[in-house]
């Protein structure tokens, strides 16, 4: 039987959670990789979650996806990352055993409905009239499916740096996928190249401990999933060191070795990610930068170096390695590398994901120039979504700037295009005071219900978490006396009035406990329920504010511009408008408002064009 | 479909030349039907304008402007006829009765070269105000803003505004980061700092009082020769003197430019109480308001009896028994004595009232955004809570984008990554 509804090609993040979601849809669904064992595989650190991407993994649990019980499932350490600041930016994040996940993310996958995998090398697209009709494998056997879904993250034309070896493929030991990647090239699509790195391996038995700072595992119980019930594996620390001044002079010895800076690479690499020597270059004056040693895992030796991301040659990284504290006897088990690989402009992206140059086909993950499995899973989900609900003709969920951080990721891809690795960060959400990882589920777990993409498991959880917190919200609408309060010992003014216990909370000298003798017990058995509750009431004002915002912004959104919508025709737009404009064809006029360069004169030519034709 | 619109885009007739400006697709329609054959494009030529039934209206020199490349971007036309009011008014009418034309809004031509990309937000209302310009000055202010001197300034707050913000997205996003940038407390001086900017430029005159001149009205009882003072001042029989009190019942005014200042003269009823005359009453009302809005005041009343801060002028000194004792100024419109001063003191008065020539004012919407901006910092440099404080950036970066049309999360990353040495 080699007929689909939907083809998915590659097995990492994001295709994992394009397949899943796409048969909880109800669609049958193929995975194709390589090698069915690699599928889940983590190829860089271990880790699973931070600021702006916990957010992302949150919001795909909350639509019943994989990435946050597989991370629970794998978790060898929990840290809630800016715990001493607003819970709007804290970033749960997890490390984890790679084989615990990839063991979670293959049991998971058999559990999603009408799943078929596949090995083998994708070869070909299948195009009939313009349409993906299926895929073509190495061995000549042709798949069908109405959606073919990319998913292959750095194997496109993806070549590997250390010092002065050069190797082609996307992993060590892995080809990359030319054939594909030729086809698309000639197909006409916008494609450039990235790049990206990974630190040295380090065998865990050659470090000294002992000899440095402790970070241990979080003591609260919290999880990365709504539906773990409680943390299941042993929890190992993690350790922290410091490069210093014998470690640079090491480096900048040998900058001219690096590819990085040599010139063999010219593809940008993410800023906030940078490699060590492009710390020294770039920041000279910094006498030392910090190093994480993350365990890789239970079973095994493997140390992540967190922070020397590096291509230099192997000898020099044994010698860098050497210059820290704690490492003076570290063995290498794998050396670091940068690599470089091809990736599609996804300004030639639908908001779907889906290509416009080719209808049925998807793209998701680094395919797409981001970095990171939080933001491939989340657009695994986008992609797997709409090309189920398109082939099933139902509606898939509506995803705005305002309700998730998934969607503030996709609207910056297909609008403004890249020019490093995409990573999320808080501060590319405007809404993020109402974007919080906690309350992902209340945002959107309701909406990926009405879309069918949420397990029975799920749906009856949040049934159940939705009376819950209908219940502690009536009792925040209650009215307590300021002087009753102030007899309680609460610092407040006696002459302040009687205010609801939601709005006491936002004085600064109330918090939970200060009203505990007012509220049920109902708060003290669910923590992470109240802790949103009463988040929602303490930001309340300030989400209020942006309401006026928001209404222009859902307004102008509502003036769509046709995909047909001739930029070109519009008078007065300068042709540095027309141009960026046609590149990231935005759906909207609040759309091309975020097309990076647009004018407001362009935007009201704009305006006033697109109402004539709509006249 | 956009209309064709035209309007006299010279100053009120009478005058010289009167210059009338024709934009939209029917531009050259409109033309060729007062001419008859159009000129060649961009070349002055003189015409006989003729109206529907073959009369001459005037002889004129008239622009035909075809293409994008004009002020407004779309096909225009102007005519430099004589200035006169008959003739003015004639050419008017003519251009009314062309199927498609309609006379232009106030603004609109602006307007379409905004639409029609050709200048950006905070141009197109520096060039509003410099239409209106009548004066050196107002020309000036407005040309700063237009020439880019306000965004400028714009621009170094702006990019102070993206600094500190850099700092509290670095602790919000790059927590582990050990590059943590300042503390809380330089956080808040600096955000204070940019405040005390912004509210330094809102205490500015606004582009308003600029436009319509320095407000000085002449105040004083019936009869004391407010209006004589009037006339002299703007230099003409706008007010009907005579002997008997209580003459001028309404307030007349006079926009003037003494030394390229502009200012607007507002002659008074006077100040009678107790007058039966309703009409008169009313004029008595008025004055009242008048010298409630005025920015100076000339009392010629009873020493001491005039609004607080007003000007005690000494009127008709060429007569014996003037009274006053401590006066600003004794003037004689009969003889011209004391009016230079005066006049001089106007002008130098005024002078620190309005924006020096070539400081940018602001109008009505910058000044909202500004103090939109000013507010969001001072909540902001009061917070405690920093995702708080960004929120507060974040929306004082809003009012910014507005002022200049830019948007600026992606320019405060590039601070950000540019200052700070993040990620692992």
């Amino acid at each position: 039987m080699h007929s689909f509804d939907i083809i998915v090609v590659g097995g990492g993040h994001a295709g994992c959670e394009a397949a899943a979601v796409a048969a909880r849809m109800g669609a049958r669904v193929a995975l194709v990789s390589f090698d069915l064992a690699t599928i889940g595989a983590m190829s860089c650190n271990p880790a699973i979650g931070g600021l702006g991407k916990g957010h992302l993994v949150r919001e795909v649990d909350a639509f019943d996806g994989l990435i946050g019980r597989a991370a629970d499932a794998a978790a060898i350490h929990y840290r809630m990352l800016n715990r001493s600041k607003g819970s709007a930016v804290q970033g749960p994040r997890v490390q984890a055993d790679r084989t615990l996940f990839r063991a979670a993310i293959q049991r998971m996958l058999g559990q999603q409905g009408d799943l078929t995998l596949i090995a083998g090398e994708a070869a070909e697209l299948v195009l009939e009239g313009g349409h993906v009709a299926g895929l073509d494998l190495a061995d000549g056997t042709r798949l069908r499916a109405q959606a073919l879904i990319l998913c292959t993250g750095t194997f496109l034309g993806g070549t590997l740096f250390r010092g002065e070896e050069r190797l082609t493929g996307g992993r060590i030991g892995e080809d990359a996928a030319n054939r594909m990647a030729q086809q698309l090239r000639s197909a006409g699509l916008p494609m450039a190249r990235l790049k990206t790195g990974t630190p040295p391996r380090l065998d865990g038995r050659t470090i000294d401990w002992a000899a440095l700072a402790e970070q241990p595992s979080d003591a609260e119980p919290w999880t990365m999933s709504a539906l773990t019930g409680a943390r299941c594996n042993p929890q190992l620390a993690c350790a922290i060191t410091r490069t210093n001044a014998r470690s640079h002079d090491v480096i900048r010895a040998n900058l001219h070795r690096s590819p990085l800076l040599s010139g063999a690479i010219d593809a940008r690499g993410p800023r906030y990610c940078p490699s060590i020597e492009d710390k020294i270059h770039r920041f000279g004056d910094r006498d030392g930068h910090q190093v994480f040693l993350e365990p890789e895992g239970l079973g095994t030796h493997l140390v992540y170096p967190n922070g020397i991301s590096t291509s230099l040659p192997g000898d020099v990284q044994a010698a860098m390695i050497r210059t820290m504290a704690g490492l003076e006897r570290a063995e290498i088990a794998v050396p670091g590398y940068a690599v470089e690989y091809d990736h599609i402009d996804p300004r030639a992206l639908r908001p779907t994901l889906e290509l416009r140059a080719i209808p049925g086909l998807y793209c998701a993950g680094q395919i797409n120039g981001t970095t990171g499995y939080e933001e491939a899973a989340a657009q695994g989900l986008v992609g797997g979504m709409h090309a189920a609900a398109s082939v099933l003709g139902v509606a898939p969920a509506p995803l705005d700037r305002a309700n998730s951080y998934i969607a503030v990721m996709v609207d910056d891809l297909t609008l403004q295009g890249v020019s490093e690795p995409y990573r999320m960060l808080t501060a590319r959400a405007e809404y993020r005071l109402r974007l919080r990882a906690n309350n992902a589920g209340t945002r959107l777990t309701s909406l990926a219900i009405a879309a069918g993409a949420v397990g029975r498991d799920r749906a009856e959880w949040f049934v159940r978490r939705s009376d819950r917190r209908a219940e502690l919200d009536a009792e925040l609408d209650r009215p307590i006396g300021a002087a009753e309060l102030a007899d309680a010992g609460v610092a407040v003014r006696r002459d302040s009035g009687r205010l609801s216990a939601g709005e006491w909370l936002r004085f600064n000298s109330v918090d939970l406990a200060a009203l505990r003798p007012w509220l049920s017990d109902a708060w003290k058995t669910d923590a992470d329920l109240s802790e949103e509750v009463v988040e929602d009431a303490v930001y309340a004002p300030y989400v209020a504010r942006q309401e006026a915002e928001l209404r222009t912004l859902r307004a102008s959104e509502g003036m769509a511009l046709a995909e047909s919508f001739a930029f070109s025709a519009v008078p007065g737009l300068s042709n540095e408008m027309i141009e960026r404009l046609s590149a990231a064809r935005p759906s909207s006029l609040a759309a091309a408002g975020r097309v990076p360069g647009i004018t407001p004169a362009a935007l009201s030519a704009l305006l006033v064009h697109a109402r004539r034709i709509a006249a | 479909m956009y209309d064709t619109i035209f309007a006299l885009s010279s100053g009120a007739p009478p005058a010289a030349i009167a210059v009338i400006r024709i934009s939209g697709p029917r531009a050259g329609a409109a033309l060729r039907s007062l001419v008859r054959t159009l000129p060649p494009p961009r070349s002055p030529k003189v015409r006989t304008l003729r109206g529907e039934d073959g009369g001459v209206l005037d002889r004129a020199l008239v622009l035909w402007l075809p293409g994008q490349g004009n002020a407004t971007g779309e096909d225009s036309a102007e005519i430099h006829a004589h200035g006169g009011r008959a003739v003015v008014a004639a050419i008017l009418a003519a251009l009314a009765a062309v199927p498609g034309l309609r006379q232009a809004e106030p603004g609109e031509f602006t307007r379409r070269a905004f639409a029609n990309g050709r200048i950006d937000l905070a141009e197109a209302e520096g060039l509003a105000d410099l239409l209106a310009a009548e004066t050196e000055l107002q020309r000036s202010a407005a040309a700063a803003m237009a020439g880019g001197a306000f965004s400028r300034t714009v621009e170094e707050w702006r990019a102070q505004l993206l600094a500190i913000s850099a700092h509290v997205e670095t602790a919000l996003d790059f927590s582990d980061d050990d590059d943590t940038g300042q503390g809380a407390e330089a956080i808040s001086a600096a955000i204070s700092g940019l405040r005390e900017a912004l509210e330094l430029q809102l205490v500015r005159p606004a582009a308003e009082t600029l436009r319509e001149g320095i407000r000085v009205v002449l105040a004083g009882p019936p009869n004391t020769g407010k209006s004589t003072l009037f006339n002299v001042l703007v230099e003409n029989e706008a007010a009907i003197t005579a002997p008997e009190a209580g003459t001028t019942r309404d307030v007349l005014m006079r926009p003037i430019a003494l030394d390229g200042v502009p200012f607007t003269v507002f002659d008074t009823a006077g100040l009678r109480m107790g007058s039966t005359d309703a009409i008169e009453r009313i004029g008595i009302e008025r004055a009242g308001q008048a010298v409630a809005a005025a920015d100076i005041v000339l009392w010629l009343g009873e020493e001491g009896a005039g609004p607080p801060g007003a000007w005690e002028i000494a009127p008709k000194s060429d007569r014996l028994g003037s009274t006053k004792q401590a006066h600003r100024h004794a003037v004689s419109a009969k003889t011209g004595a004391g009016l230079d001063a005066l006049r001089g003191d106007l002008v130098a008065t005024a002078r620190t009232m309005l924006p020096r020539p070539g400081e940018a004012a602001l109008g009505q919407r910058q000044r909202g955004l500004l103090r939109d901006a000013a507010r969001a910092l001072g909540e902001g440099a009061s917070m405690i809570d920093p995702l708080l404080v960004a929120e507060a950036l974040r929306r004082a970066r809003v009012a910014f984008d507005g002022l200049l049309g830019r948007t600026t999360t992606e320019d405060m990353l590039d601070t950000l990554f540019g200052r700070f040495c993040i990620g692992k």
